[in-house]
């Protein structure tokens, strides 16, 4: 499988990892803190780590069922761990920390997605 | 302090989840209309049109104020109608949309938070409006 399912799985064990920190956090009615930020950072290399592996498979001749759909993906997921940290560092509450949870939730599902979009093609 | 309640707290947290709306919405159209808007020009142009309204509800919560606060109103409501309009139609007729939309049955591939959005949106602008009054 072009896309290695062994890095998405990577990037989404750390980012619900990261999610699970972050509700910890807002239950008991804390601010982001360092390790949020961390697990965003993390979680952002994971993606980055896993793009730069589905480029190699690009240029090694394979490709996903349609590039558009999964480049459209990809710039998504890419931007929402910035994104997470940037509001997360504006609103120093709890609700801080729900934001980076919501972040958390979402990245997940776009790998999936990113990685149905490509899975299309190597089942046929 | 109290013009600027309407971004801040929860406010905050329906800011994020506006903007990866905006975002996600805006990518759908971009890919739909790039690569195969003949097919469902229609859906398309709805894909887009979602996408605006989610971006001008992004910026209009996150800026506050008056005006801003009346404009976040106006998207969130269009946003409510446009999600039970295209619910319903996608239900009664599917011919209509062969190609799904952030609001094609009710926002049912985005675990329906395209509906609970606007409905969350307009009960948040209703309580950060009333907190104004109150300060004010």
């Amino acid at each position: 499988m072009p896309v290695n399912g062994t890095l998405s799985a990577i990037v989404i064990v750390l980012s619900l990892l990261a999610g699970v920190w972050a509700l910890v956090a807002a239950v008991r009615d804390r601010a982001p803190d360092r390790l949020q930020l961390i697990g965003l950072a993390l979680v952002e290399v994971a993606l980055v780590v896993l793009l730069v592996a589905a480029a190699i498979a690009v240029a090694g001749g394979d490709r996903p069922a349609s590039s558009v759909t999964f480049l459209g993906y990809v710039v998504t997921v890419l931007c929402l761990p910035p994104l997470g940290a940037l509001l997360a560092r504006l609103e120093p509450t709890r609700w801080g920390s729900v934001i980076v949870l919501v972040v958390c939730l979402t990245v997940p599902v776009l790998v999936l997605r990113l990685h149905q979009t490509w899975q299309v093609v190597t089942s046929g | 302090m109290a013009e600027r309640a309407l971004g801040k707290g929860p406010g905050r947290v329906l800011i994020a989840v506006y903007g990866i709306f905006a975002l996600s919405a805006s990518a759908r159209a971009a890919v739909q209309i790039a690569t195969k808007f003949s097919e469902a020009p229609l859906a398309y142009l709805l894909s887009a049109f979602a996408a605006v309204v989610y971006i001008v509800a992004t910026v209009a919560l996150a800026r506050g104020g008056t005006t801003s606060r009346r404009v976040a109103l106006v998207s969130c409501s269009i946003e409510l109608a446009g999600v039970v309009a295209v619910g319903l139609l996608t239900v009664f007729d599917t011919a209509a949309f062969p190609d799904d939309t952030v609001w094609t049955d009710f926002g049912r591939g985005y675990g329906y938070v395209p509906l609970v959005l606007p409905v969350v949106g307009l009960l948040w602008l209703r309580y950060a409006g009333r907190r104004k009054a109150v300060a004010s």
